[in-house]
């Protein structure tokens, strides 16, 4: 008998699952449970993509593509940058097609992290920064974000946690769990920081076209950061494309064809369907991205304003589909929270210590749900708060 | 204004409340508007969007095609009008195509629904013709799913 435990890789052994999973089997047990637990939009893919994709399947176009994808694709890509972020990354060397902003995510990380090497995490954020970086034996080093800064990082958290032995910044912004952004002044503030030293971003930008009431702003756009910067981005939130599996990523050239090796010998090339697909979205479908950020911000007021009423504290994000109120009023932990609302009235939501110790204290609420469906959640944790206070809960 | 009528089309019943939330409005700028709107006519009233095999499962719905002669002072106007006037028609609209007229009317059996094409429509003059679309099931009315709602098919908990 073959004694697994000897054979596997010890990094793996003792990587831990993500907190997120022992939530999911709760909730998912039990019947009528009605969710604001979901990181994916609730929006179907535009039409237009998805025709985009049957036509191309019609024709037979299903070979592989150029390992970084389809030209055609970067190309619009590359316009995409330059739209949005006013910086320019050539098509054919210095974009990647990935498989989702995760293979970006770790790509960077294991191309750029040796054994020691120290990576600066913020939290609170996506879950898969530090255990990419363990793998890769380099040290995560979490930098905490506070509220009363409204989750930003700011110059000098930034500086306390700098070492000889820091590589990496993962810069996740609009951010996931908290909905925070980076405005350019806070950018500026941080690419100061980091021009004195030979650290290079990871900017997971995810999220970029859900920024409320104002532009997006990449660190890749400050004076002096580009070459410093490699900008994750993707179709699943934007475009509601979860599924499609398609993110790509920007930076210098000396890094990204360095990074292509590892992406040509894992994945080979990204989905081609998708990359058909998505190439039309870029090309037509800035309206549909609109459409859908509006109605993300009318339900980010709508709930903003409903766990303020409802007496759970809540600092109004400018980003991403996600309120992060915090629960300390109730005298709860966030996991107490979570189980008792999911076991009392039937409501998931996911406890903010998934993202990170400092997220302890908070919950993350997804608004990606129609307007009756967050008034039904709305009105059963508003119960739910009146039955801890009468101490009709255990 | 365009997101002001959206939701209202959605939910009429919405309160001006929550109508400011959503608009990141006050709630007096948000009633002001409505006033406005209703005041000036674009918007003509507030209805509710009933499921008809829930509510009566017995009621008809039609559809009639109609081809008119037009009239030399007024065109289509009038005739169209004289239809609209008619209290079991729910609409009335000038297409362009094969026909010239599409009504929509209710009756509570296909009797009702004889009687109105074959004694108010078809006795009109400038009435040439009519063709009667019995409809035997509504999926969607004004935006609204009716047969069910869609399922979401995301998991209950995700990053």
């Amino acid at each position: 008998m073959i004694d697994y435990d000897k054979i596997l890789n010890s990094k793996i052994k003792e990587m831990k699952p993500s907190g997120i999973r022992k939530f999911f089997d709760i909730a998912q047990e039990m019947e009528g449970v009605i969710s604001l637990g979901v990181g994916e939009p609730d929006f179907k893919t535009p039409w237009i993509i998805r025709q985009e994709a049957i036509g191309t399947l019609e024709k037979g176009k299903t070979c592989y593509t150029a390992n970084a994808g389809l030209l055609e694709l970067r190309e619009e890509i590359s316009a995409y940058f330059q739209r949005k972020i006013h910086t320019h990354y050539d098509p054919k060397s210095e974009i990647i097609v990935t498989v989702g902003g995760s293979e970006g995510i770790d790509l960077c990380i294991r191309c750029l992290v040796e054994a020691g090497d120290e990576v600066l995490v913020v939290e609170p954020s996506f879950v898969c920064y530090k255990p990419i970086v363990s793998i890769c034996g380099g040290v995560p080093v979490v930098i905490e974000t506070k509220e009363e800064n409204e989750f930003r990082l700011t110059a000098e958290e930034l500086r306390e946690k700098i070492t000889d032995k820091t590589k990496l910044l993962v810069l996740p912004y609009p951010n996931n769990p908290t909905g925070a952004i980076m405005r350019r002044e806070d950018l500026e503030e941080i690419a100061q920081v980091l021009k004195e030293t030979d650290i290079m971003v990871v900017s997971d930008e995810i999220y970029c076209e859900l920024t409320y009431g104002g532009q997006h702003c990449s660190i890749a756009e400050i004076e002096g950061m580009r070459e410093r910067t490699i900008v994750i981005n993707g179709f699943s939130k934007s475009f509601a494309m979860t599924g499609w599996r398609l993110g790509f990523l920007g930076g210098p050239r000396e890094i990204v064809s360095q990074m292509l090796k590892l992406h040509q010998y894992a994945i080979m090339s990204s989905p081609t369907t998708s990359q058909y697909a998505a190439a039309k979205g870029l090309r037509c479908c800035d309206k549909d991205v609109e459409k859908m950020r509006n109605e993300y911000d009318q339900r980010r007021r709508f709930v903003v304003d409903g766990f303020n009423k409802i007496g759970l504290d809540c600092f109004t994000p400018q980003g991403a589909f996600y309120v992060f109120p915090c629960i300390k009023s109730t005298g709860l932990s966030s996991a107490e929270f979570c189980e008792k609302l999911v076991y009392s009235k039937k409501v998931a939501v996911v406890p903010g210590d998934a993202f990170g110790e400092c997220g302890e204290g908070y919950i993350r609420v997804s608004y990606a749900y129609s307007l009756n469906h967050l008034r039904e959640a709305l009105k059963r944790i508003e119960e739910f708060l009146g039955d801890l206070k009468n101490g009709n809960i255990q | 204004m365009e997101q002001l009528i959206k939701l209202l089309k959605n939910n009429a019943r919405i309160s001006n409340a929550e109508l400011a939330v959503l608009l990141g409005r006050t709630e007096e700028q948000v009633a002001a508007q409505i006033a406005e709107l209703e005041l000036n006519g674009t918007i003509k009233g507030y209805s509710a969007i009933v499921d008809e095999d829930k509510y009566n499962p017995n009621s008809v719905n039609a559809l009639i095609e109609v081809k008119v002669t037009p009239q030399s002072q007024s065109g289509f106007d009038e005739i169209a009008n004289t239809i609209a006037g008619y209290d079991e028609v729910e609409s009335v609209r000038l297409m362009s195509g094969g026909y010239d007229i599409i009504v929509s009317v209710n009756g509570s059996n296909i009797r009702d629904i004889s009687q109105f094409v074959s004694q108010r429509l078809a006795t009109i003059d400038a009435v040439q013709s009519t063709a009667t679309h019995f409809v035997l099931k509504t999926y969607k009315d004004n935006g609204i799913l009716i047969s069910g709602d869609e399922i979401d098919e995301r998991g209950l908990v995700s990053p």
